[in-house]
């Protein structure tokens, strides 16, 4: 037998936070192995491909989907003041331009019969909330003071109530929930809440940075990641899936792959998530206690031509019938009173003349991982009826011609990302300093609470400045 | 060990990889970069790092705030530059 082959540092998952994390490593000199399960890149922000070639070699029906980019979020223009975003093209060393960013136009949160809307022009939202909630825009501007003097840097373990803490604020039920709603659903692990330093880290990146769409969708982004990968000598291995991290007392030592080969490192970062990792290990107790329970259906629809910005104008809408937002697992295999639409042509350019919405709606995974071949279609089906039903209402003047659908499930998330029961933003426990009980192993990426793109590009890069720069050692 | 102004130089070619997006031609010796350029601790990591795969230059983690200013890198550096 071969001798395992011996890595200064071994990343797991080339998802948004193991390719940073990567990246960093490589910087700092050390020579990194990137271990992805697919063929592809990018993880829960993937891309894929469908339509097929025929016998004369000709494309047909060929489009390229994302597969769940609705929006890039912390937006900053170019040589703007250092926010996420700008901090994560620092640290890898990308310049601005090379994103091609293309901002919203502007997008809306609607709770029952209130509508409000924000850009990325913060004093917009401000306006608006001013407008439709006369009575309670003093509390709203004590929230926007709060959440500019909050420290987010700050290593909190306890988990606050968001929820609460807005209820005593704000004192007002619906403006709560129309705060409360794009922060749930673009990155609380929790049901019908939100972490409050999590919360106020999500305010800034939606409301006063807001979103932007990489030209080309999610795949700029990509590309520009793996060069940089190469840059660094890191070597990204595809269809190389762990099975197992062995450990030796509180050291891990080798990591063996499905395929049978055996590597060592002296450290290890894992983006696989923490219940997966505790796996990986082969601890099932801890195992269970951490995974998430939150898990979506995506839809994608795409339209013969581009939506008439008279009859929508908005990026995103985040839609929800009644009067109150329930941000939970739901009995039904999804939740169709609420959903997150996105009008991806709604981007100051977008890169093809047919039209895209994409719905989110919430799902229960363990309903639709109990369906057979036959019935899983027939849900698929009707979830798309639901789908199209709730565009109508959202958008009822659009008239265009559907040419193509597209869904994918918890199911489908959770075999392509290997996230236990499809769960998006992972356990409720996050591990703010990436440690665990072994000291060379690290969590990065959702698990370590940095949610979203940018978030988990910023998780893979200051954990790997943590415990991988070796920097200001005592030489 | 290399003059002032040479040292001075391989500082500020650092800090434009680093941040491409800042103007250098203004900067003021005697105050700190943190003010000035929008640096924060990560970005003195790199400044560290890149000290080190340049000019295998090892910077203590006590001797950070040495690096504050411009002046202070070039009084702390210029004596470990060979
Ligand atoms: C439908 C949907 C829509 C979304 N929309 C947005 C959006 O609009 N904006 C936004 O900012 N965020 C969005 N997100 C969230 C965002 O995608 C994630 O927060 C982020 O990509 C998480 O990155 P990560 O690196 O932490 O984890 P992951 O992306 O899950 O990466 C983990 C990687 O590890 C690999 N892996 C796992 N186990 C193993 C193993 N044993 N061996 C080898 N490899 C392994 C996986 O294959 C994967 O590539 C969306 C997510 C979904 C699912």
């Amino acid at each position: 037998m071969a001798m395992p082959k011996k890595y200064d540092a071994i990343v797991i998952g080339a998802g948004m936070s193991g390719m940073a994390c990567a990246i960093r490593l490589g910087m700092f000199g050390k020579k990194v192995a990137l271990l992805e399960k697919h063929s592809i890149p990018g993880g829960l922000n993937s891309y894929y491909q469908r339509g097929k070639i025929d016998q004369d070699g000709k494309r047909v029906g060929v489009r390229k989907f994302d597969v769940g980019l609705h929006a890039l979020t912390n937006f900053a223009r170019k040589n703007s003041k250092k926010n996420p975003l700008i901090k994560v093209l620092r640290q890898l060393r990308i310049p601005y331009d090379d994103l091609k960013l293309k901002e919203q136009s502007e997008s809306r949160i609607q709770v029952g019969d209130i509508g409000v809307n924000f850009s990325n022009n913060f004093d917009y939202f401000v306006q608006q909330i001013e407008k439709s909630f006369p009575e309670n825009f003093s509390h709203f501007q004590k929230l926007v003071e709060f959440i500019n003097t909050y420290d987010d840097n700050q290593i909190t373990t306890e988990f606050v109530s968001g929820r609460e803490f807005l209820e005593r604020t704000l004192q007002n039920s619906r403006l709560v929930e129309i705060v409360l709603f794009p922060t749930l659903i673009y990155g609380s692990s929790w049901e019908n809440d939100v972490d409050l330093r999590q919360f106020v880290i999500l305010f800034k990146s939606i409301y006063m940075e807001g979103f932007a769409r990489p030209y080309g969708g999610v795949r700029t982004l990509i590309e520009v990641l793996e060069n940089k990968i190469q840059e660094n000598n890191v070597d990204l291995l595809y269809r190389s899936s762990v099975k197992k991290i062995v450990a030796h007392e509180n050291q891990a030592t080798e990591v063996h792959l499905e395929n049978g080969e055996v590597l060592r490192a002296d450290q290890i970062y894992s983006s696989a998530g923490l219940a997966e990792t505790y796996s990986l290990l082969g601890k099932k107790d801890l195992k269970q206690k951490v995974i998430g329970n939150l898990s979506f259906v995506e839809l994608l629809f795409v339209y013969d031509k581009n939506i008439d910005p008279n009859v929508c104008d908005k990026t995103i809408i985040f839609y929800n019938e009644t009067e109150s937002y329930e941000y939970k697992k739901p009995d039904d295999y999804v939740d169709t009173r609420s959903a997150v639409v996105c009008f991806t042509d709604n981007y100051r350019e977008y890169e093809s003349d047919e039209g895209l919405i994409r719905i989110t709606f919430i799902a229960n995974y363990e309903k639709w991982k109990t369906l057979n071949q036959d019935e899983y279609k027939t849900i698929k089906e009707k979830t798309k009826k639901s789908a199209l039903e709730l565009i109508k209402k959202v958008v009822p003047q659009d008239d265009r011609t559907l040419k193509y659908w597209d869904a994918f499930t918890p199911r489908t998330i959770e075999k392509y990302t290997s996230h236990f029961k499809g769960a998006v933003y992972g356990a409720t426990q996050k591990i703010a300093d990436g440690k665990t009980s072994l000291k060379n192993l690290f969590v990065i990426g959702t698990d370590q609470g940095f949610l979203g793109i940018v978030g988990s590009l910023l998780s893979g890069i200051s954990v790997a400045n943590m415990y991988g720069s070796n920097l200001g050692d005592r030489s | 060990m290399l003059e002032t102004e040479q040292v001075k130089k391989e500082i500020i070619n650092i800090i434009a990889d680093i941040a491409p997006d800042e103007n250098l031609d203004s900067l003021d010796g005697a105050k700190s970069l943190r003010d000035q350029l929008d640096l924060d601790s990560m970005d003195f990591l790199d400044i560290v790092m890149e000290l080190r795969k340049r000019h295998q230059i090892e910077v203590p983690q006590e001797d950070y705030p040495k690096l504050a200013t411009l002046d202070g890198c070039v009084e702390y550096l210029s004596p470990k530059f060979q």
